[in-house]
Parts: structure tokens; sequence; C-alpha cells
């Protein structure tokens, strides 16, 4: 097991070396002058010339990518050129938004989403059954962007039940630890920033995990209508087991592989719909990061952030991937 | 029938789920005991550096001129000079030097005294290449400061500023935003990152930055032009404009900028809210390039010009918050009476017969895709514009680039091969910066994106920067507008309105013909 995980975890050094040559080759060659951006249309050409050779923009591809993979192995990611602050750091001040938001998305697409696929498939054709998927092809084929806006005027504008843009209410205080700010409120036993908090995820984590829901309660409901027609839940019907311990015991840990395939997958989905969550919801993290410094050919900081997603992703894949041995005991890795 | 009925349930068991966690809580549970005047202004995008000598972002000087003071200013909602941080100054009769005599008593936000030697600090960051404190991507300096020899102390409270050679726009430079007095004590202090700990001598003081979310500032209770009215400014970043708006509308903030022209109507019809609108220092345009040989020919340009209906572009496309322009200066800062090209598809026809063109013209028509802020359209503006070519003949094949390549192309010396839009922001309020600028030789590469050149207007532009007395200026650019407008080198189009919308609780805020949002005077009502 531990060399199984030591291997693959070496196997993401390849894997994000790949990704950093294809970014950079794409950022390069896709038009647009960062110096441009940064020192805005009116800057005098020499300037734009002048500050093209203090960044080295003007040296050849490779030569610019060696520089970039030295100082990135000492654990340097350089500064941002629109901002000048270190690339590092503004990954570091944006990473918490984003992993609260995609983890409570992650949470209520996993929960909501295996409840309805349990529910639909005991219950097949049955109007619980309809409504769970009804709800499910609705969630999949629904505009994050659009839905947002909904829930905004819905929930936020004329309801006026919760918050819709930013993370915490303006005059809230809350003592920063470690950034994730549920977690910072109990920590500082802030009673009243938590619930401000919670109520500001809401909306967003709904917003971001809905398609989410839909697709595992559709895989869930398929995994599950398989698993029971098995002979060994069949077994486990005739010991006279309850219908909740034959479901929720036998059938569903062995329905569960194929879905926590796709719980893994949906990670990097959260990641990629977070992009437009985080813009319409005023949620200062990753995403609307990640857009800000692609419109701004930003490419420090391009490089930066897609390298964290990647290795994000990877990981997420090793953690699926180990779970089928705690799900399934035939399973072993050496 | 029963997948829609299941529906509707589903939506109503959410909606009680979700009331569930509202219940019971008052909507802003965490309201401090004594409530501070908070006065929160929302926006669409986050500042870049907080750094006035490196920073050419309009978000940034949104905070900047809250912070930071220039030497001298401009008069509220005016484009006129007053006294600053000088409390006067005195140009030599030859106008090759200025002398400021600084007001006394003035400190920064961190107690450093303002005098004379903060001034130098100031300037010689700027200017001098081998400063310690010089960065490389101190353009503004370039702009701003291109005309100034040295700056040399007098005494402690007096400097003096010598110029290579009479300089019209002087004044208006040194209080353009880039000019501010920055505290040398922090600058020392802070280095590379003074950018993100601003301490100038303005109404406000700098207090925290959480990048793409809030920048908090707090009264600075000690400032020579009088206390702020309000305790505290947020400025937070709410990237999309009905978000933005909706915010407004539940009072959760009290002015924003950044509204979308179709929600003026939304807006008009809310008694809660009001709408601050001028027109802005900007223009719309849409430049030939000079360099194609097609568009060498002026019938051809002249017939565009009278074929575009710019009437209709600000009734339809900017829903009234736009003005036609005749020419490329806003009136605001020059007054001229220049016909431009009226809509006249007539007129348009038997220029385009004249060039050789009765059986049509195929063109590319180059457009960026995003609203800018003169031209909140995007690339609909492209649309239009094509639609009225079309019914003279001209077929326009519209091709569109994302802002940063675009802009980046617009640089080149062989930029497009047919008409293309852009625009411009004044900075300072002063003819030059536009005239001068945008059709100067001197300036191609550069903003003079048409490549227009014309040896009458060179001269002009520059007998104009050494022409002190204002009223024998005005008559400089007035020819000169003359001559550029008869030349066509672009179609004006329109200037687009400034708007920024209030809670009508919030009173004392004027506009700045130059878009700056100064805060000092404003008194936020809840």
């Amino acid at each position: 097991m531990a060399a199984y995980v030591a291997r693959r975890l070496l196997a993401i050094v390849p894997v994000l070396l790949g990704i950093s040559v294809v970014v950079f080759l794409v950022m390069h060659l896709i038009p647009g002058d960062p110096i441009v951006v940064m020192l805005g249309e009116k800057a005098p050409p020499e300037k734009v010339e002048e500050m093209r050779r203090e960044l080295g923009l003007n040296d050849p591809l490779y030569v610019q990518y060696g520089r970039f993979l030295l100082r990135a192995l000492q654990g340097d990611l350089g500064r941002s050129i629109r901002t000048q602050e270190r690339v590092a750091k503004e990954i570091a001040g944006r990473l918490p938004a984003t992993l609260e938001l995609t983890f409570s998305a992650l949470l209520l697409a996993t929960f909501f989403g295996v409840l309805l696929g349990v529910i639909a498939s005991t219950k097949q054709h049955s109007l619980w059954d309809n409504l769970s998927m009804v709800l499910a092809v609705a969630g999949v084929s629904m505009p994050v962007f659009w839905l947002g806006l909904m829930l905004i005027f819905l929930f936020g504008v004329d309801l006026r039940w919760l918050p819709f843009s930013g993370r915490l209410s303006t005059g809230v205080f809350l003592e920063s630890v470690t950034g994730l700010n549920l977690f910072d409120a109990l920590l500082t036993g802030n009673a009243a920033a938590f619930w401000d908090a919670l109520r500001h995820l809401v909306l967003p984590s709904f917003t971001l995990g809905v398609v989410q829901m839909a697709i595992i309660a559709r895989m869930t409901r398929s995994s599950m209508l398989e698993v029971v027609r098995q002979d060994y839940v069949r077994t486990a019907r005739a010991k006279g087991l309850s219908q909740k311990t034959v479901i929720y015991k036998h059938a569903l840990k062995n329905a569960l592989i194929p879905v926590v395939t796709v719980i893994g997958l949906t990670v990097g989905r959260l990641l990629g719909g977070a992009v437009l969550v985080e813009t319409v919801f005023s949620w200062p993290g990753l995403g609307k990061l990640a857009i800000d410094a692609i419109y701004a050919r930003d490419y420090p900081q391009i490089q930066g952030v897609v390298l964290l997603i990647a290795s994000g992703f990877v990981l997420v894949n090793l953690v699926v991937d180990l779970s089928y041995a705690l799900l399934d005991p035939r399973i072993r890795y050496q | 029938m029963r997948r829609s009925f299941s529906l509707l349930l589903m939506v109503l068991l959410l909606s009680s789920i979700l009331a569930g966690c509202a219940a019971g809580q008052p909507a802003n549970p965490t309201k401090p005991a004594t409530p501070a005047k908070i006065l929160v202004f929302g926006r669409g995008a986050d500042s870049d550096r907080l750094d006035p000598a490196r920073t050419m972002s309009a978000e940034s000087t949104k905070i900047i001129t809250n912070v930071f003071d220039t030497l001298v200013q401009f008069k509220q909602g005016t484009t006129e000079i007053e006294p600053g941080l000088a409390e006067r100054y005195e140009p030599s009769p030859d106008g090759t030097e200025y002398i400021f005599y600084l007001r006394r008593g003035v400190k920064f936000h961190d107690g450093t005294p303002c005098n004379a030697d903060a001034v130098l600090f100031s300037f010689k960051r700027q200017m001098d290449p081998k400063n310690e404190y010089h960065r490389d991507d101190m353009a503004n300096a370039v702009m701003t400061l291109g005309a100034v020899k040295d700056v040399v102390r007098v005494d402690d409270y007096t400097v003096k500023f010598i110029l290579k050679n009479p300089f019209a726009p002087f004044l208006r430079n040194i209080a353009s935003f880039s000019n501010a007095i920055v505290s040398p004590t922090a600058v020392k202090k802070y280095g590379d990152d003074f950018f993100k700990n601003p301490v100038g001598t303005g109404p406000f003081k700098f207090v925290k930055w959480d990048r793409d979310s809030e920048i908090v500032l707090a009264a600075n209770k000690e400032y020579w032009g009088g206390s702020p009215k309000v305790d505290q400014v947020v400025f937070r970043v709410i990237p999309e404009n009905s978000v933005r708006l909706a915010e407004l509308e539940t009072g959760n903030i009290q002015m924003m900028d950044g509204l979308d022209p179709n929600d003026i109507e939304r807006v008009k019809k809310n008694s809660e809210l009001k709408l601050s609108s001028q027109p802005g220092l900007n223009i719309n345009y849409m430049g030939f390039p000079l360099q194609v040989k097609l568009f060498s020919d002026i019938r051809v340009r002249q017939a565009i010009s009278y074929a575009i209906n710019k009437e209709n572009l600000v009734k339809y496309l900017y829903k009234g918050a736009a003005l036609v322009a005749t020419g490329p200066v806003p009136k605001s800062i020059l007054e001229y009476n220049v016909a431009g090209y009226p809509y006249d598809p007539d007129k348009a026809k038997t220029l385009l017969k004249e060039a050789g063109f009765e059986n049509g013209l195929k063109i590319n028509l180059w457009c960026y895709p995003n609203p800018r802020p003169y031209n909140t359209a995007g690339a609909k503006l492209a649309e239009a514009v094509a639609a009225d070519l079309q019914k003279v003949g001209i077929t326009a094949t519209i091709q569109t680039m994302e802002w940063t390549a675009y802009a980046a192309r617009s640089k080149q010396k062989d930029n497009f091969d047919g008409p293309f839009f852009l625009g411009w922001m004044g900075d300072n309020g002063d003819v030059d910066n536009f005239l001068y600028a945008l059709f100067s030789t001197d300036n191609i590469p550069g903003a003079n994106r048409a490549h227009y050149s014309n040896a009458k207007v060179d001269e002009l532009l520059l007998k104009a920067q050494k022409t002190i007395d204002e009223k024998a200026r005005t008559e400089l650019y007035r020819q000169a507008v003359d001559l550029i407008v008869k030349d066509a080198p672009w179609v004006f189009l329109t200037h687009s309105q400034d708007m920024v919308v209030s809670r009508k609780t919030v009173t004392g805020f004027v506009q700045s013909p130059l878009g700056r949002i100064i805060l000092r005077e404003v008194v936020a009502g809840r």
C-alpha cells in the first residue's frame, strides 16, 4: 500500500511537468501582451519595451520556460505581472475561499445526490423516483450562471432570506487563522461570524453543487438498480434482514464504487464551475483569480493557478483509487 | 404534467429548507452596537497597485484619490485647478518655472511631516531611473513629467519646478493622480510592498485590503481640508453588474458605478435610488488605418463618416447614456462649433461614387467583444455600424478579438486592414491630453493608432503646448480640431455618460468630470 502510494505520488511529477509545458506554450501562443495590460493602453511604447526586457519576455520561449522551471523547483512561482504580488501569496489568499466553496458544494452534492439516488432506486417508477430524476435532469441542463442569478433574485432580492455576494457581511469581524471562514469562526468561538459565513455559503454552494448532485443521483440510481438484483442481496433479504439494512449496508456499499469515481471527477468539475459561480456571487476565490490572470496574460499567475489545480486533481484521484480498497476489501494495491 | 408537478413540489421543498436557514434571524445579526457611519461603494473589479506612481488602473485611482493629495488639485466638479497641498503657486513670467508654497502642518497618515523633502522624494523617485525607489513600471512619469527638467528645494516648505520649455498642461499634470505625494517614510519602510500599504495625506487612511473582495479606508479626522463626513469607506468588488445593482436595491451597499445602460429604467423607477449622470471625459471612435491605401482616400473616410447614424447609436445602443460626438474632444473641456458629419446616406453614396466605388465596397470592421467605459455595448457597436454601412453599399465583415489581444494589436505598425473601434479616456482634463496624444505625429507608434499625420496640426498642437495664455491656447486648439475633423481620420462616434447610482439617503456626492470618486463630502444616511 505505502509503496503504491509513493509510486503514485512520484507519477505526479511528470504529469505536472507536462501540464506546465502545455500551459506555458498555449499562454505564449495566444496573442496579447501582459505589459500592455500592466502599464495601460496609454503607456509609451519605449516604456513597454523596457518593461518587456526587464521581465525577460523578449527571450526565446525555452529560455523563459527554463527560468520558470528552475525557480519553481526552488518553490518560487515568481511575482504576478498584473499586481506585483508574489504568486504563491496571491494563491494562498484565494485558496481558502475556493476550498470552502467547493468542499461545501461537494458535501451537498454527495449527500443529497446519494440520498436521491437511493430513494429513486428503491422506489423505482414511483413519484419519488420521477421527482428526483426530474430534478437531476433539470440540474444537469441548467446553466450555472443563469441559475445563480435566478437564485439571487428569488432568495436574495425578492424574499431577502439570504445574502448573495461576498463571504461575510460588511461590518462582521472575523479574525483570520486559516482563511476558511467557518473554521476560523469555530476556532475563535465567534458564533455571529459563523452564522453569517454559513448564510453566505448557501446560495453559491447550492448553485455550484446542483449539477454534480444531479449526476451523482443518476449514477447512484443506476448502480443501485444493478446491485439489488444480485444474488447476495437476495440472500440478505432471505436471511430476514430489514429493508434498511439490506439497502444501506449490503447494497449501497457495493453500489458506491462507480459513484466514488464520479465524485472524484466531480472535484475537477467543481473547480471548473467555481469560475462562473465565483463571478456571480462575488466570491474572492481561485477561479476569479485565474480568469483575471488569463485576461491580463499574467503568465506567472496562470502557471501557478493551473499547477495548483492540476496537483489537487491528481491527488483527489489518488484518494479515490485508495478508497476503492476501503469499499471493497477484494481490491488490493501493491 | 406529472413532471412539472414534481418540479414544483421540489422547489417548494427547497424553499422551505432555505427559509429554515433564515428563520428567526434579523437581516444582519452582527451589526455593531454603535453603528459607525460606513459607506459601502460597489464596483466591478479590484485595484491592482495602490501606489500612485505605479498604476494606470481606474480602479486603483478610485482609492488613490481618496488616500493621497496632489500639490494642486481639481476644483470639485470641474477641471479647473485650485491649491492642494501647495497653498499657492507662482509661474515665472516665461512659464518655464513654477514655485509651490506648501501648506504648513500637514502630516502623512504615519505622522511624517509633509514638507519640501517629501515632495522632492515623490517626484525624484518617478523621474530619476537611478533613484533607489524608482521602479520600471512608473510609466505615468514619462507622460506627466516629460517636460520637467528638475525639481529643487528652495526651503523647508517651498519647491521649484524647472521646465525644459514653457508647457501649458503642466499644472493639470501636477494634479494628475500619479503625481500624488507619498510618505517617504512609508516608501522606505515597505519598499516593493508600498503599493499594498499606501500612506498619503488624504481625507481617508488606508486600513486593509482583501484582494478581490474589499478595500477599507477610515476617515482621517485631522485632514487639512476638514474631516470626512463618514467614519469608514468600504470599496467592495461585485463583478456582475446586475448583482451589484441588486445589492444597492437591497441596501447592502450605498453607492456603485458601472451601471448597465439596460438597467437605467430599473433605477429610475426605484424611488429609493438616484442616478447621477454627466458627460464623461472620453471619446468613442472608429479609426481608419491610414497606412492602408483604400483609407488614405479622404472621400472614402468622409463617406463612411456620413453613413453612420450616431443619433441612433445614442438612442438605441446606449439607451440615452451618451452624447453624439462631432469632433475628437468632449465639449466640456473645449467649446467648438464643428458640424462634423451628420447622418447623410445620400452624401455618403455620392462621395463613394466620386471615389470610384459606386458598385459597393467590401471591408473588414475590427472590434473588441466586451463593454468598455466609452462603449458599454461592446461588439454590438460594430453590428450597428455595419448595418448602417450596408445601406450605402459597403459590406462590412466584423472581426472581433478578445480585448487584451486587440489592444496589443492596435499598437502595432500594421495594426488593422479596416476601420477599428477604440476609445480614449482623458486623464487630466487638458485638451492636450486628447489632441496631442491622439493626433500628433510624435505619437506614432503610440496613442495615435490611425497613424494620422498633418504638419499643420502638429505645428498648432506644439504651439498650444507652449502658449500659457488660455484664450490664445483655446483658439489654437479650435483650429486644430477644424483640420482634424475635415481630414476625418476617425469617425467621431459618441461621448459616454459617467454614471454613479446611490441610495437616496446618500448626499453630498459631486461627480468629477474626470470620473474620480471623491468621498470626502459624502454623507451616508441609512
